[in-house]
């Protein structure tokens, strides 16, 4: 009776034990002098570690493929929402404040000038929303596996230039519609981009992981999202009495800058200067912190 | 030998309470810096009533090439060991240096997304990994080929089956690389034919001279697995020894489960009609200390003093497992047809062996007056273990199901 159970898969454990000592015998792996990795409680000033990001590169590609791939798996438009969004808030901020309300906008077509604010702006604004969420939405991960966890705030950035790309090709329709003509200082977009996007990884790695601790930030951040859009001159252009705006808000300047590019004018590099500071210390002071935060992840989230 | 893993005073502490609590919002946060200003944020509700300590000074180190079992009960802190050393969660006090990659499998198919190919989830689940896409890449074929899922590589994942998923996600873990493979038993899922592989590839690993973490419920497989076993209980290490004699010791242990309880006169719980003297589960010829194995008789005696005259008790057992499932109620009466006098009374019943699974086991005692109504009713009375015997052969983790009886089989050839 007792023989049920018994399948032929038990190994012989003197036979296992033969086979390990052979085994063992010549082929015993050279160990390094140094531990590859000493695991202790960390100190409270922490390293950022950036070579384990580096190696975890690949990680970084795939996760940021992931995002891409599934946001618009089953849904009828597709990737048609990327230019949705930001097509549908252009006509309804040109008919209420390009018409109705008649704010200014630079001299160029109101529609345009909206576009050429919310293409930005929307990359921004996704970007902030999906990264301010993505650990929690990755805890799954985080008590699973070891990785850098800044993978995941940064990857879910990412994702969103993909969405960028497409609202672009509409950009570029419209440019050709009211004939705006193209200058050289479209070159500057790559530029602003790489700022944007390093803002929003400053600025959501450190909502993402504060989420973690207070879930009071997945409902904070979208009304501080849409203030962000008043007091980032997406409406109507900063006016030169509030100026200071452009530095103190450095995605204020980096709005600005993008419709310089696009429309040819001349940029205030002040401020872009300033902003492109400011992205930098919110970026370095958001990556310490996730350090300090990310031990307690795990036990956390 | 130099060791592979050396583990220094490892200790880890966690709050209690974090279970139920999952996170705090910033208002408490806030309201606490308010209420005590000069406590530090991290410092608050760490006092000894407030935590406890999952792991508590361990020491050990692993030579390259060995295979070690980590045993013990639910709640010994062997899962936060494993968690320590695949680095997801730090450390309180102590150290581990590690002298070689770790790739740890605590459960199969981590970071598997449902929507995304089975092409696109090796390498997903390959680089949360660790590995690099090349790496992935080269090793790609030999992943499908253990998997047996050519036929689905393009199909989302979620339109596998559970046992193609589970192998394909094994498939992926079990071929990285790494000097030290740290395994759960969770990942001991599926089909006997596929546990046979991953036990396969596991002896495959160790026979490469590489080392193995094994933690694991099932005594069998670590005997046969391991040359070394780590007995932890509650957080400590009972012993660290040859894994024979480390077993053995654990199975006689009958620890972290109340097969007896006893009471002094003056405190017997209980009310007018009765009072509990003592209650206790046991093997037959064994003593409540030890395990109870599956193939023991279980004996559950029931010590009390009836307080009435002319009483008519009777006695009722509720057998849930630890998940809560409600194995069984089984009622008796404590003298059929015959009224008991005042006295001190013992009552014993019999499970036949071979009956249960190897799991925890939860009696709860009812007594009954005149088989109408509820005299005493004593929650959780007895909380024991059954340990295995050889029948689980090399299925890793327990059968699924709340029993597992012998049947009398037979195959009777017909035509």
């Amino acid at each position: 009776m007792n023989s049920i159970g018994e399948s032929p898969a038990i190994i012989n454990p003197a036979q296992l034990a033969e086979q390990l000592e052979l085994a063992n015998a010549g082929n015993q792996p050279q160990l390094p002098e140094k531990p590859l990795v000493v695991i202790e409680p960390s100190r409270s000033w922490v390293a950022l570690n950036l070579r384990d990001l580096w190696h975890y590169r690949d990680l970084l590609y795939i996760l940021t493929q992931r995002d891409v791939k599934i946001r618009y798996k089953q849904t009828i438009l597709g990737a048609a929402w990327a230019i949705i969004q930001p097509l549908l808030t252009m006509l309804i901020f040109t008919v209420f404040f390009g018409s109705i309300a008649g704010l200014s906008s630079d001299n160029v077509p109101y529609p345009l000038f909206a576009y050429a604010g919310l293409l930005p702006w929307t990359f921004f604004s996704n970007a902030l929303t999906n990264s301010g969420n993505s650990l929690v939405g990755n805890s799954n991960l985080i008590t699973k596996v070891y990785f850098p966890r800044m993978v995941i705030p940064i990857a879910s950035v990412g994702s969103g230039l993909v969405d960028f790309g497409i609202a672009f090709i509409l950009l570029i329709g419209l440019m050709i519609y009211y004939a705006t003509g193209f200058s050289l200082s479209l070159l500057m977009l790559p530029v602003l981009v790489v700022l944007t996007a390093t803002l929003a990884i400053g600025i959501g790695m450190w909502m993402s992981a504060l989420n973690v601790k207070y879930r009071d930030i997945r409902y904070a951040l979208p009304f501080l999202i849409q203030l962000g859009m008043f007091a980032s001159g997406i409406i109507t252009p900063i006016p030169e009495k509030w100026r200071f705006l452009l530095f103190l808000n450095p995605l204020a300047a980096q709005i600005a800058a993008y419709r310089a590019a696009i429309f040819g004018k001349s940029f205030d590099w002040v401020a872009l200067g300033v902003s492109a500071t400011l992205t930098f210390i919110v970026l370095i002071y958001s990556a310490y912190n996730f350090r300090r935060m990310e031990k307690s992840f795990a036990d956390v989230v | 030998m130099k060791p592979i893993i050396r583990v220094e005073n490892l200790s880890k502490r966690y709050r209690l309470g974090a279970q139920q609590k999952l996170y705090s919002t910033l208002r408490e946060s806030l309201t606490d810096a308010v209420r005590a200003p000069f406590r530090s944020f991290r410092g608050s509700g760490d006092g000894p009533k407030n935590s406890f300590w999952a792991l508590k000074d361990i020491n050990f180190e692993v030579n390259p090439g060995e295979v070690v079992g980590i045993i013990g009960r639910n709640g010994a802190g062997k899962s936060t060991l494993l968690k320590i050393l695949s680095r997801i969660t730090e450390p309180t006090v102590g150290k581990i240096e590690l002298y070689g990659r770790v790739g740890s499998l605590l459960e199969v198919g981590t970071g598997f997304h449902p929507e995304l190919t089975g092409r696109e989830n090796i390498f997903l689940n390959g680089a949360i990994l660790g590995m690099r896409r090349e790496e992935i890449a080269k090793k790609f074929d030999e992943i499908v080929d253990f998997a047996e899922v050519e036929q689905f590589l393009d199909t989302p994942v979620k339109h596998y089956s559970s046992g193609m998923y589970m192998r394909l996600a094994f498939a992926v873990a079990a071929n990285l690389e790494p000097e030290v493979l740290v395994v759960d038993e969770v990942l001991a899922v599926g089909d006997a034919e596929f546990q046979k592989k991953c036990l396969g590839k596991m002896s495959q690993v160790a026979r490469a001279g590489r080392t193995v973490l094994f933690v694991s419920h099932n005594m069998v497989a670590v005997k046969n697995l391991c040359e070394r076993a780590i007995y932890l209980q509650r957080g400590k290490i009972m012993l660290d020894a040859e894994v024979k004699s480390t077993v053995d010791y654990y199975l006689q242990q009958g620890i972290d489960s109340l097969a007896e309880r006893k009471w002094a006169e003056s405190e017997m719980p209980g009310n007018n009609v009765l009072r509990v003297k003592r209650v206790a589960v046991y093997g037959a010829d064994k003593q409540p200390n030890e395990a109870i194995l599956t193939t023991d008789n279980v004996i559950i005696e029931t010590e009390f003093y009836n307080n009435l005259d002319n009483a008519n008790l009777d006695i009722t057992w509720d057998l849930t497992d630890n998940q809560g499932t409600h194995v069984a109620h089984i009622g008796m009466v404590c003298s059929p047809g015959k009224a008991m006098k005042k006295g001190y009374y013992r009552t014993c019943g019999v499970f036949p062996r071979n009956i249960f699974n190897t799991k925890k086991y939860i009696l709860s005692l009812m007594f009954g007056l005149n088989q109408r109504e509820v005299a005493y009713r004593m929650e959780d009375a007895l909380i024991f273990d059954v340990e295995d015997d050889l029948r689980r052969g090399n299925n890793f983790s327990q059968f699924p199901g709340v029993i597992h009886p012998i049947c009398e089989w037979q195959t009777t050839f017909l035509a």
